[in-house]
């Protein structure tokens, strides 16, 4: 990133709103809800940011205000420039945010995404589905509190859960997760380890304190 | 006077055209040499089971060649690779709509046993929505124990009682 292609200042004018937020490679900036459509059409429209490269969300878990961070990738394919915008949803008990699909048609899928891993809600979107667990799933597997075994519930068709009798059930497992520490230089500790958490079908998951 | 028997092989002059052997042997003969296959690829072993299919490793030398995509036409299904809860139903439909008799073979460790995805969307075994006739370790399954699969299968069909089956079906 050269300082020509920042954005932040020209966009600071426009927007008081607008912060710089901390980052490591590419320009990254703070966006309140409210005007998270306007900068992103004036990157767009203005700045050349054509691409939307990605959408997602951050969960900073139970009890932070705010709780989730909606994260936009932006590229430019003709300035070949990155730029981040970070916008957190004001309500954490039914997280929303402004849907981007009348910027960029690839917003759609990552929204449903979005929406089907973290239960935020996108006012304006077109088909707000679940797009990878099934209609009907209770729970939005990567929010915090979400244990990565998941929680025992129905199969997705009754008709072939009455036949076979199986439930989706939380993961037995089996001795795992097996977790890598990272940004250890002695090879040896970075190995992958068990975390304890050995219970299965036969010993039960002890309960939470 | 004693003449030697010189036959060494079936004559249909002498032995009138007939052959005789126990109906079970019959049957289950024609059905392990063509076990036509109904490749539920999901994930990653899907390939191998492609490399199995070809010429390097050649299925069809065990009579599994025919790979069918109709679950009415096919005799074994090959469960390869992963299957997620959202899948499951799936498979468990196109099992249903496979016609007697019929075999399944779960190919590698995440159709065995969930492999290594302990996690929420992963169906923790295909047993639980299919019986398993072979499992097949690895990650995934080199070819050649795919084909150890499929003879191990064969072996099983052979000890069927199939007439007795048929009859009481």
């Amino acid at each position: 990133m050269s300082a020509a292609t920042a954005v932040t200042p020209a966009l600071s004018e426009k927007f008081p709103q607008v912060a710089p937020r901390a980052s490591l490679d590419h320009e990254a900036i703070n966006v309140p809800a409210g005007a998270v459509l306007d900068v992103l059409r004036t990157l767009r429209d203005a700045h050349g940011f054509d691409f939307l490269a990605d959408l997602t969300a951050i969960d900073w878990a139970e009890g932070t205000t705010p709780r989730f961070t909606i994260v936009y990738h932006l590229r430019s394919t003709t300035t070949h420039a990155y730029v981040r915008v970070a916008a957190d949803c004001p309500d954490s008990a039914a997280p929303a945010m402004p849907s981007a699909c009348g910027l960029w048609a690839a917003a759609d899928w990552h929204e449903r995404e979005v929406f089907d891993m973290f239960g935020i809600r996108f006012p304006g979107h077109p088909d707000l589905r679940r797009i990878l667990m099934w209609d009907g799933y209770p729970h939005h597997p990567l929010r915090k509190e979400f244990p990565l075994a998941g929680v025992e519930t129905e199969l997705p068709d009754a008709a072939i859960a009455a036949e076979t009798g199986a439930k989706v059930i939380a993961a037995p497992m089996a001795g795992g997760p097996f977790v890598a520490s990272s940004g250890e230089i002695n090879l040896t500790e970075a190995e992958p380890r068990a975390k304890d958490e050995s219970w299965n079908e036969g010993r039960a998951k002890p309960a939470q304190d | 006077m004693v003449t030697p028997n010189t036959e060494l092989a079936y004559n249909g002059k002498i032995e009138g055209e007939v052959v005789v052997s126990r109906l079970d042997a019959v049957i289950n003969w024609i059905r392990t040499n063509s076990m036509w296959p109904m490749p539920m690829g999901l994930a990653c072993c899907a390939i191998e089971l492609m490399g199995t299919a070809s010429s390097r490793f050649d299925i069809a030398r065990f009579g599994a060649e025919v790979m069918r995509f109709s679950p009415r036409q096919s005799d074994c299904m090959i469960v390869a690779g992963t299957v997620t809860y959202k899948m499951a139903s799936a498979v468990r439909r196109i099992y249903d709509q496979m016609a007697e008799p019929k075999w399944v073979i779960a190919m590698g460790a995440c159709a065995s046993s969930g492999g290594m995805y302990r996690s929420y969307s992963t169906l923790q075994g295909v047993d639980r929505i299919v019986p398993v006739d072979v499992y097949v370790s690895g990650c995934p399954p080199r070819p050649e124990a795919l084909l150890d699969a499929l003879m191990k299968l064969q072996g099983k069909v052979r000890q069927e009682r199939a007439a007795t089956n048929l009859l009481s079906a």
